[in-house]
């Protein structure tokens, strides 16, 4: 795999064309672009305040640009109406943000019920997505409080993929979890990736996680875009802002 | 002492009805409007000053006061009734409408911004996630406008409004402590039988977290 042209003519899932982003006068993101291709697990990297969560947000229009267009579907999220748009794509966070007063299964049933889906294909579809994720049935009826992070998680990824979104972003998803339950996730996403083949946008600034589970990876520092590399060309770059993220893990001998 | 109410009881259940009537009726009519109110003020950053402010202005006029500025209105002065509830709905105002924007206010903002990011409407994120994790600070609001309503409603006799406070009045105008506390013991367990109906409710919508 090769540097993706950041400008080049293919026609991505997402395409960010020159989007700057400031909030009161500050520049948080500027001129950046970039595409993300169908079925690729595209990484956000950088430290905090890099702008990698604004351009996650720029894709679902939680934030709108202030230069620049973000296309979703060919189409930009100016053009979009904002609910549609945010119901058919995923949205994972950190510690999950699942909603405390429900169930396991009513969190998992949102977006469905949002869209009125009958009751029988809602709840026949909450037990698919239990299963896909790894949960046991007999969580169904558990309040977010009752369950483990690991399994908050795991809800919180069902309930991002029930309406069958062909995008998911990701925040941060497993930034909250201890090591071991992180690494026994990250094993899950990836097959159940294989399966599934979403066009997957997340945000991490754990190098290691960007090398396990990106195919190419979007380097953000203060809210540039520095460029986006396939994940052997990342890995063994000799540019000397990739080195910082890389040799830590080096001298760590490799452990991924 | 005992006597004294077994005797007088039927006039001590009439204005206890009275008395609950007239609460009743206000704090109905402050939940719908501080409830919604409180709601828009979550909504409109700019409304926040002027409509909290003025409802704690509402707060510090003396309940006497109130009543008195009241009466020469047009349409609320011809019955005490009327006036007195309006007064005690003024006075209601400010817990629920503050105890319900900051019931919205409290939910995490993580959970807001789950509930967007997957596309859920401002009437669905009021709705569904907002006014039910905020309704245990709400009924708190409500709670403390209802046993704050019941001992002001005690001075809505003084305008001819009825309520336990007529006992109270009658009682210090005739130097008669029985009489005083026929209308004050009876307030006093309204208050309290409020605070645990209200307070056990709150108790059960509670969302463990």
């Amino acid at each position: 795999m090769s540097t993706s042209d950041a400008r080049s003519n293919s026609q991505g899932v997402i395409q960010f064309r020159d989007v700057s982003f400031s909030v009161a006068e500050q520049r948080i993101l500027s001129e950046v672009s970039f595409s993300v291709e169908s079925g690729e697990t595209l990484i956000l990297l950088g430290r905090s305040g890099s702008g990698k969560t604004t351009a996650l947000k720029l894709i679902n229009r939680l934030l709108a640009p202030t230069y620049g267009q973000v296309l979703v579907g060919g189409r930009s999220t100016s053009e979009w109406d904002a609910i549609k748009l945010r119901r058919s794509i995923g949205w994972v966070i950190q510690e999950s943000g699942l909603f405390p007063h429900y169930t396991v299964e009513k969190n998992i049933a949102v977006v469905p019920q949002l869209e009125h889906w009958p009751v029988e294909r809602v709840q026949s579809r909450v037990t698919e997505l239990m299963q896909l994720v790894g949960l046991d049935p007999s969580l169904r009826a558990r309040y977010p409080h009752q369950l483990s992070g690991g399994q908050r998680q795991r809800v919180g990824v069902a309930r991002a993929l029930a309406a069958d979104p062909q995008i998911l972003l990701m925040d941060e998803p497993f930034g909250a979890l201890d090591p071991i339950t992180r690494a026994e996730l990250r094993k899950e996403f990836l097959k159940l990736q294989q399966r599934l083949s979403k066009t997957v946008v997340m945000v991490t600034h754990d190098v290691r996680e960007a090398l396990l589970l990106g195919s190419r990876i979007a380097l953000f520092e203060a809210g540039r875009l520095i460029g986006v590399f396939g994940k052997e060309e990342f890995a063994a770059s000799a540019d000397a802002q990739i080195r910082q993220y890389v040799d830590p893990i080096r001298e760590a001998a490799l452990p991924v | 002492m005992i006597d004294f109410f077994i005797h007088n009881r039927g006039q001590i259940l009439t204005l206890t009805l009275e008395h609950m009537w007239l609460v009743g009726v206000a704090i109905g009519i402050a939940i719908l409007i501080g409830v919604p109110l409180g709601i828009l003020v979550s909504r409109k950053k700019w409304l926040r000053k002027p409509v909290l402010g003025g409802t704690n202005v509402l707060q510090t006029i003396p309940s006497l006061a109130l009543f008195g500025f009241l009466l020469p209105a047009p349409w609320l002065g011809e019955r005490a009734d009327r006036l007195a509830i309006v007064a005690l709905v003024l006075y209601a105002l400010l817990p629920i409408v503050r105890n319900t924007y900051t019931g919205i206010m409290s939910v995490d903002p993580l959970v807001r911004e789950a509930a967007l990011g997957m596309g859920m409407t401002d009437g669905e994120l009021l709705r569904r996630v907002e006014l039910p994790l905020g309704i245990p600070f709400i009924l708190a609001g409500i709670r403390i406008a209802t046993v704050t309503a019941i001992g002001v409603a005690t001075i809505a006799a003084a305008i001819g409004a009825g309520g336990l406070g007529e006992l109270i009045f009658r009682g210090v105008a005739m130097v008669n402590d029985q009489l005083i506390l026929a209308g004050a013991i009876p307030a006093a367990l309204l208050a309290i039988g409020a605070d645990l109906l209200l307070g056990a409710l709150e108790a059960r919508l509670r969302v463990p977290r």
